[in-house]
């Protein structure tokens, strides 16, 4: 009855269609304002984006140019063979240490021939200028051909890693006042260099395919070491997630009883998902290592740590795969007299296939970026410095990863390094976006829909 | 399920092929400070030896020395660094292990600094009871033991500049954190008149007044560093007023961005630490398990590498990258090429 009342006592509103109330227009204004919120989260996500990419590749790209310094070196027989007996053995004896004196020659001839003008007249000055790896190739080199002691070779060997900062605009006149590494004597003996075309910049392949260099030279440091670490890890995750991990699943979604059993294994594998990678080191660390005594800081470690990582997540995505093959598959196979086995092998799971396989990818791209349980295994330190010599020693020689090594050369004292360190970053990225772009064609190439 | 028994079985014919596997590199880890030294090293020995280059890992002194104290065996490190002697507690739980014959080998010595961001406030000179008065738990006050209630570094110095106390000093599982504790707190400890204080608190007992001297304050003034070097720059980096603990050779990398505080009136550098006249420096060492020699291919050779004249003496890349080389070094040499073990009286 009151409400009656209520509704004779005030008369009805007359509401039209092409005119827009108070309360039609409040509720465009919110959505309006939502469709701002949304679009103000995406541009937010966007400059974040921008930033970071901006910042990677600019602080990194320096990476991969070195400065190279092309000298003649002349192989001087009385310091290099000085029984002259071209003996292999003898050759050897002579460490780098003697080898660094014939490089100095060769720059400070250089720079004399030339006229250049400079208060650093003495070999010694040289020093400052030269990579320490000169002296390791050039020995290397003589090694390799010990019929050449005699005569004058044309080498292109590394500048050092300061003289690389001063052309890269890394390190500045003011600043190496104090850094007793290098003068500004040699700054200028280097602007004085390199219009002749001694001092150059060049594109470094070294940096992408060579191995980690120790702290003092930080111009011959590489990654192609650690990229193999990375390569024979992600070899022991793809070969045992990958069956494993299909096998587990295929069981618990197929032939698996539902029963609490099986529930409890099911919520675990969800809850192994979400478990905190270094959590998965020092297991690995306990289980692996100290347990089961396999090699320190070895590849084979490493994946196996990363598969128990990478597991879950294959058989989250296989499971969901398989569960979109709809059951009228199954039921026609069993239909006309397949075994269950069959079933699945024959129609099921190369349906299930493109799903299966973006999920491992996905995952093992995850594994690749990992660095957290690397660093309890050890694979950080000075390890990625020996190209493995077959399969066997690529799996059990200690070797980095890529993360970690980017890890280690942003740790190291040399600013050097933390330019290397972006430019590992940006390797690392476009490993992880070439194996994003693969699933992504995969999905849409051979997914189906019904 | 084939395809699960087949897995499994890969795993473990893995696992039973690298028992048999020998090892043919040597194997190092340990300190952080050491690391740079060691990779060094091990550059220069794969180049010139046919020895691959032997691997070198880090972690830190302790975390080293309790992997060197394992056990003896290929599955063992060789090689630890680092960057303090060997405490009797790990000899034992070394000899505990079967590891009994230990090699000391000591490299030269590292000059610990502080420095600060190079556009900051004048901290050019510093001597230890200023460290002391600055990060203390307590400091003294007419005659009087009170909790450090110091703001800036010019409320106990007039000579110091009026910025805010802020200090990164090494965490506590780092060897450096033993000799800021030793060198500078200490000394810092006993200039206050501090330490006499502790003294008679403690019924005259010299270690557990030391110990109250290494007490740092807690009120966010000096933060701990677990981290490396690289954490504490950049914690400088970021504070204009900070002032942090660093090693010789990492500041000489980075002189660009840091400018270093005198101690006691002297300048840290190689020749000073070498003169004994900086007062902040520690020994740094590598140990050598004497039953890998012979086992592991180039381990001796290693060692002997390690400390030869060319390498670690005054003119070669230790000195260079900011090693203060040991004016012993021949008796080093003469140690390691004899073998010569650790208690086995000199």
């Amino acid at each position: 009855m009151t409400d009656a009342s209520v509704n004779s006592s005030e008369p009805r509103r007359k509401v039209s269609l092409t005119e827009t109330d108070e309360r039609t227009k409040r509720r465009n204004a919110a959505e309006a304002r939502f469709r701002m919120y949304g679009i103000a989260a995406i541009a937010a996500g966007l400059v974040f984006l921008v930033v970071l990419l901006t910042t990677i590749v600019s602080n990194g790209t320096g990476a991969f140019q070195q400065t190279f310094i092309t000298t003649e070196v002349y192989l001087d027989p009385a310091k290099l063979d000085k029984k002259g007996q071209r003996n292999l053995d003898d050759i050897k004896k002579v460490s780098t240490f003697g080898y660094a004196p014939l490089v100095q020659n060769a720059l400070l001839k250089e720079v004399t021939d030339a006229g250049i003008e400079t208060p650093l007249t003495k070999r010694k000055h040289m020093k400052a200028l030269i990579s320490a790896s000169a002296a390791a190739q050039v020995r290397d080199f003589v090694i390799a051909n010990p019929d050449r002691i005699g005569d004058t070779v044309e080498f292109r060997i590394l500048a050092s890693s300061r003289v690389d900062g001063y052309l890269k605009g890394r390190v500045f006149r003011e600043s190496v006042a104090r850094d007793k590494n290098i003068d500004a004597e040699h700054l200028d003996l280097v602007d004085a260099l390199v219009p002749l075309g001694v001092v150059k910049k060049e594109f470094n392949l070294d940096f992408i395919l060579g191995a980690d260099a120790s702290e003092s030279r930080a111009e011959q440091a590489g990654l192609g070491v650690a990229m193999l670490g990375s390569f024979f890890m992600m070899l022991v995750v793809l070969g045992l997630s990958l069956p494993i991990g299909v096998a587990t699943s295929i069981y618990l979604e197929e032939f698996a009883p539902q029963n609490r059993f099986t529930d409890l294994i099911e919520v675990n594998i969800s809850n192994l998902a979400a478990v905190p990678s270094i959590v998965f080191g020092i297991l690995g660390l306990a289980v692996f290592i100290q347990f089961a005594h396999l090699p320190q800081s070895a590849p084979l470690v490493g994946g196996l740590v990363l598969t128990l990582m990478t597991l879950p997540t294959i058989i989250i995505s296989t499971r969901a795969a398989l569960k979109a093959v709809p059951p009228s598959i199954r039921d026609a196979a069993l239909g006309v007299g397949a075994s269950k086995m069959q079933a699945v092998f024959h129609h099921v799971l190369p349906l299930a296939m493109p799903g299966v396989l973006t999920g491992t990818i996905i995952g093992l791209a995850q594994a690749l970026g990992e660095t957290a349980p690397l660093l309890l295994i050890g694979m950080v330190g000075y390890i990625a410095t020996n190209f493995p010599e077959g399969l066997a020693s690529g799996f059990l020689d200690p070797n980095s990863a890529m993360p970690a090594q980017i890890y280690e050369w942003a740790k190291r004292a040399d600013p050097a390094y933390y330019e290397r360190a972006w430019g590992g970053i940006i390797i690392l990225l476009v490993f992880l976006l070439t194996m994003n772009i693969i699933a992504i064609i995969l999905r849409r190439r051979f997914e189906r829909r019904w | 399920m084939t395809v699960k028994l087949t897995a499994s079985a890969l795993a473990i014919a893995a696992v039973s092929a690298t028992s048999a596997m020998a090892r043919d590199n040597v194997q190092v880890a340990g300190s952080s400070t050491v690391l740079p030294y060691a990779s060094i090293v091990a550059e220069a020995f794969g180049e010139n030896f046919d020895f691959p280059t032997p691997v070198v890992e880090s972690g830190g002194s302790s975390a080293g020395l309790k992997r060197f104290c394992e056990g003896v065996g290929e599955n063992t490190i060789d090689v630890a660094n680092a960057s303090r002697k060997i405490k009797d507690k790990e000899i034992k739980a070394c000899a505990e292990a079967g590891v009994t014959d230990i090699i000391e080998v000591r490299i030269g010595y590292d000059g610990i600094v502080f420095a600060s961001q190079i556009d900051g406030p004048a901290y050019t000179a510093f001597q230890p009871i200023d460290i002391f008065n600055a990060l203390g738990a307590k400091v003294v006050k007419d005659g009087a033991l009170v909790e450090n209630t110091n703001k800036q570094w010019a409320d106990f110095n007039a000579d110091l500049p009026a910025a805010d106390i802020a200090a990164f000093i090494p965490g506590t599982k780092h060897g450096t954190r033993e000799v800021f504790e030793e060198k500078v707190m200490v000394a810092g400890c006993k200039a206050a008149g501090a330490y006499d204080i502790y003294f008679a608190e403690n019924g005259g007992d010299k270690k557990a007044a030391k110990k109250a001297c290494y007490e740092v304050r807690t009120d966010g003034v000096s933060v701990d560093i677990d981290g490396d070097y690289t954490e504490t720059l950049a914690r400088v980096d970021a504070n204009p007023n900070g002032i942090g603990v660093f090693g010789l050779a990492f500041y000489e990398n980075n002189t660009d961005k840091l400018k270093v505080a005198t101690m006691g009136g002297v300048a840290p550098s190689t020749e000073s630490i070498a003169t004994g006249e900086y007062p902040v420096s520690r020994p740094l060492f590598f140990y050598v398990k004497k039953a890998h020699i012979g086992v592991i291919p180039g381990l001796k050779e290693y060692a002997e590498f390690f400390v030869s004249e060319e390498i670690a003496g005054g003119d070669g890349p230790l000195a260079e990258y900011g090693l203060v080389s040991d004016p012993e070094l021949e008796q080093t040499q003469s140690m390691v090429s004899d073998e010569h073990t650790m208690g086995s009286g000199s």
